[in-house]
């Protein structure tokens, strides 16, 4: 090669960068005065025990940590999680028949569901992940729109605005730092708008729960993280996720208290959840709640959970159903009776044909669509590629 | 840097100003101008930045220019919530190789948002990533990264190579409803060039011809432009007219202006200093030989980086490109002279 060249680079100079990162870069941060280890903090703990105001039996908890929630709320809880099991149900059904690609099941889970949308506001957020269609339900969004994505029409079926609901996540965490985002946007607006992120145990593993609450926390975000402990991430038990006495004492370690609630029992939840979305709204920063449940079912239709837990660990939980539980704690109140559960399962039964119908009708897929949305407006080469399919398509039909 | 005037003004202004002054300049007016703006990354408050280039901004906007916790993938996802919520984020990741961490959240999340749902929420939100190398910067300091943006449906990916592209460029990333990308030239951070922010430049989506040649087209962008313009330079004294165009933009790509360019002379190099193996600059040359085939009296030569990982700072030179580099692949184009 020739030298033709005379500075080692065109402007003639070798620049270095000023402050790169493996130089010190912040000037020393006073020292805090607070010793390593405040006792103050203690508050931020969970409780040694699963927050519970009702027993698996059905009787109130004789010394509550918390208020019982009103009856009418109760009563609204119970009818949301059977229509949440009913929904659970139909769409277990769907995948049989191939009218959905696969469904992750909350059944057993109903207690968390409705209770993480129960306790918001229209204004406020839920992000859900792939579980949590039954919360997405009781935020609002259509159940034939829920089940869309699954169902191989679109990757988000429903409008996230028109409910304040986020498009259920299927990568782990990565929805918990957006939850964050929209907390601080709306804090930074003087919005009153709190938000609940869901995630299960072994999204706890990922990195971005741990971003997620750290910026939460450090920005005060108005967040509720609520953690479905379901005991297993597809086949891998809680115990190869954490060695951490609970998920809930990773709060303390953020700086944001942390609750352990028993996952089925719907009025602690409510009670729980409650309380972090009036501390949330009140200005205090975000809440991480361990809801302790278990999955009833496999992870998915795909799945074999034979493989690796026995029948008899799943038949201990079944004592323990969210639905039973409520029914019990409110036919002993006389809250509900058997009038109210037959106009209760008419109208989920009518909720399971709007399913069946919206699951069978045809619906007409435009695949030009698939252009439309990449950007605001299509790139030149976008459009190029959308007639090259039009034409495809064109020749496809006249060939016909 | 002192305060300087806004570049909103009509009244015609000609100033001598760094890159790294120019994007400073549009990402103040773009905090004037509108108050959902909000600047966020590692060091860009108090300090204003590693490259200075967030200087001043948290003295005049205060929290709209914060430093957050130091998480690549933690600052993505809480600008996306942001941007869902209603403002419009700007992220610095303070070096290339840096944002990695963040690619899960770029690829899967700001990419997708707009496409996933429909159009229903869409993600005005520019990422700013100082690239390249040149600047004896030591390992992860100094990759050229475009390339993975560019592959990633959904995102705009621009690459100024001066101060008036450094300014125009972001405040149309800023105003754009979509996610854009700005591959920030490090190694041309402090050079300067007199302009007139008032003049309007071309926006996202079109190329420049910045030298007019009839033997061969250069295709350049971001800090490879100035040494194609040199090498154009050097090829005059020697007796050849090179055209070179400036990208500006890559996603979306300007094919009109670079077939047009390539059509006019019949010949072309592409120069990129990422490596060139599956890169961007694969990407121009493999449009241009499917666009231009039957105007080009040689096949398309690329001059890039080697397909190593970037060498050390007392390396770095071996692997840069470099005018000779590009009047080597000049030479090569099958001269009939020759």
């Amino acid at each position: 090669m020739n030298c033709r060249q005379t500075s080692p680079n065109p402007d003639g100079t070798l620049m270095t960068p000023r402050q790169p990162r493996t130089a010190p870069t912040r000037a020393a941060e006073p020292p805090a005065e607070r010793p390593a280890y405040d006792l103050a903090d203690a508050h931020l703990l969970p409780t040694p025990e699963p927050i519970q105001l009702v027993t698996p039996e059905g009787s109130p908890v004789a010394d509550p940590r918390l208020p019982m929630p009103d009856t009418d709320t109760l009563v609204r809880a119970h009818d949301l999680m059977v229509q949440g099991r009913r929904f659970n149900d139909q769409a277990h059904a769907l995948v049989r028949q191939g009218r959905l690609a696969v469904y992750p099941s909350s059944h057993g889970q109903e207690a968390c569901q409705v209770a993480a949308a129960m306790v918001l506001e229209d204004q406020d957020w839920l992000f859900p992940t792939y579980r949590d269609t039954v919360a997405a339900m009781v935020k609002g969004v259509d159940p034939v729109q829920i089940l869309l994505l699954l169902a191989g029409d679109w990757h988000a079926g429903y409008d996230p605005y028109a409910h304040c609901c986020a498009p259920t996540a299927t990568p782990l965490a990565t929805q918990l730092v957006h939850a964050a985002g929209v907390g601080y946007a709306a804090r930074v607006k003087g919005e009153r708008t709190v938000v609940v992120a869901m995630c299960g145990d072994g999204a706890t593993s990922e990195g971005d729960f741990h971003e997620a609450l750290n910026f939460a926390a450090v920005f005060k975000a108005p967040v509720i993280f609520l953690v479905q402990n379901n005991e297993f991430a597809i086949s891998v038990p809680l115990s190869r996720q954490t060695a951490a006495p609970s998920l809930a004492a990773k709060a303390i370690g953020y700086g944001m208290p942390g609750k352990r609630v028993d996952g089925n029992d719907v009025a602690a939840l409510l009670a729980v959840l409650g309380e972090a979305v009036d501390r949330a709204r009140a200005g205090e920063g975000p809440t991480l709640v361990e809801a302790h449940t278990y999955r009833m079912q496999a992870h998915t239709n795909a799945d074999d959970a034979t493989r690796y837990r026995s029948s008899e660990a799943v038949k201990e939980w079944e004592p323990r159903d969210p639905i039973l539980r409520s029914q019990a704690h409110l036919l002993s109140l006389g809250a509900i009776d058997d009038e109210h559960a037959t106009a209760l399962t008419q109208r989920v039964e009518e909720m399971a044909a709007e399913m069946r119908l919206g699951m069978s009708a045809e619906r007409e897929l435009d695949p030009t669509v698939l252009f439309d949305h990449v950007f605001a407006t299509p790139t030149p080469q976008l459009r190029e590629q959308r007639a090259q399919l039009l034409d495809e398509l064109a020749r496809e039909e006249a060939a016909k | 840097m002192s305060p300087m005037p806004s570049a909103d003004s009509p009244v015609p202004h000609v100033e001598k100003i760094t890159v790294m002054q120019a994007l400073n300049r549009a990402m103040r007016d773009a905090l004037r101008h509108d108050e959902t703006v909000h600047v966020l990354g590692e060091d860009v408050g108090t300090l204003g930045g590693v490259f200075r280039v967030t200087d001043g901004l948290t003295k005049e906007f205060g929290e709209r220019c914060f430093d957050t916790p130091l998480a690549e993938s933690g600052i993505m996802g809480f600008a996306i919530g942001m941007a869902m919520g209603g403002l419009r984020p700007i992220v610095e990741m303070q070096f290339d190789a840096f944002a990695y961490p963040a690619f899960e959240q770029i690829t899967s999340h700001v990419a997708k948002m707009r496409n996933r749902t429909k159009g229903q929420v869409h993600l005005p939100m520019v990422i700013r990533i100082p690239y390249g190398g040149g600047i004896g910067g030591v390992e992860h300091h100094c990759d050229s990264s475009e390339s993975y943006y560019t592959h990633t449906p959904g995102l705009t990916v621009v690459a100024p190579s001066n101060p008036a592209d450094a300014y125009h460029l972001l405040r149309a990333a800023i105003a754009s409803p979509d996610p854009v990308i700005v591959m920030e030239p490090k190694r041309l951070y402090w050079s300067k060039a007199e302009v007139d922010l008032s003049r309007p430049r071309p926006g996202i989506g079109k190329a420049a011809i910045v030298r007019e040649g009839k033997d061969a087209t250069i295709i350049a962008y971001g800090q490879s432009v100035p040494v194609a313009l040199e090498a154009a330079e050097v090829a005059k004294r020697e007796g050849r007219d090179l055209q070179v165009v400036d990208l500006r933009s890559l996603v979306p790509f300007d094919d009109a202006t670079v077939m047009a360019a390539v059509a006019s002379t019949g010949r072309a190099v592409v120069v990129a200093e990422a490596q060139g193996f599956s890169s961007f600059s694969s990407e121009v040359a493999a449009r241009i030989g499917e666009r231009c085939f039957h105007s080009l009296a040689a096949p398309v030569r690329r001059v890039t980086g080697f397909d190593i990982p970037y060498p050390p700072p007392k390396l770095e030179k071996h692997y840069l490109v470099s005018v000779d580099r590009i009047l080597d692949a000049v030479d090569s184009l099958q001269w009939e002279d020759q």
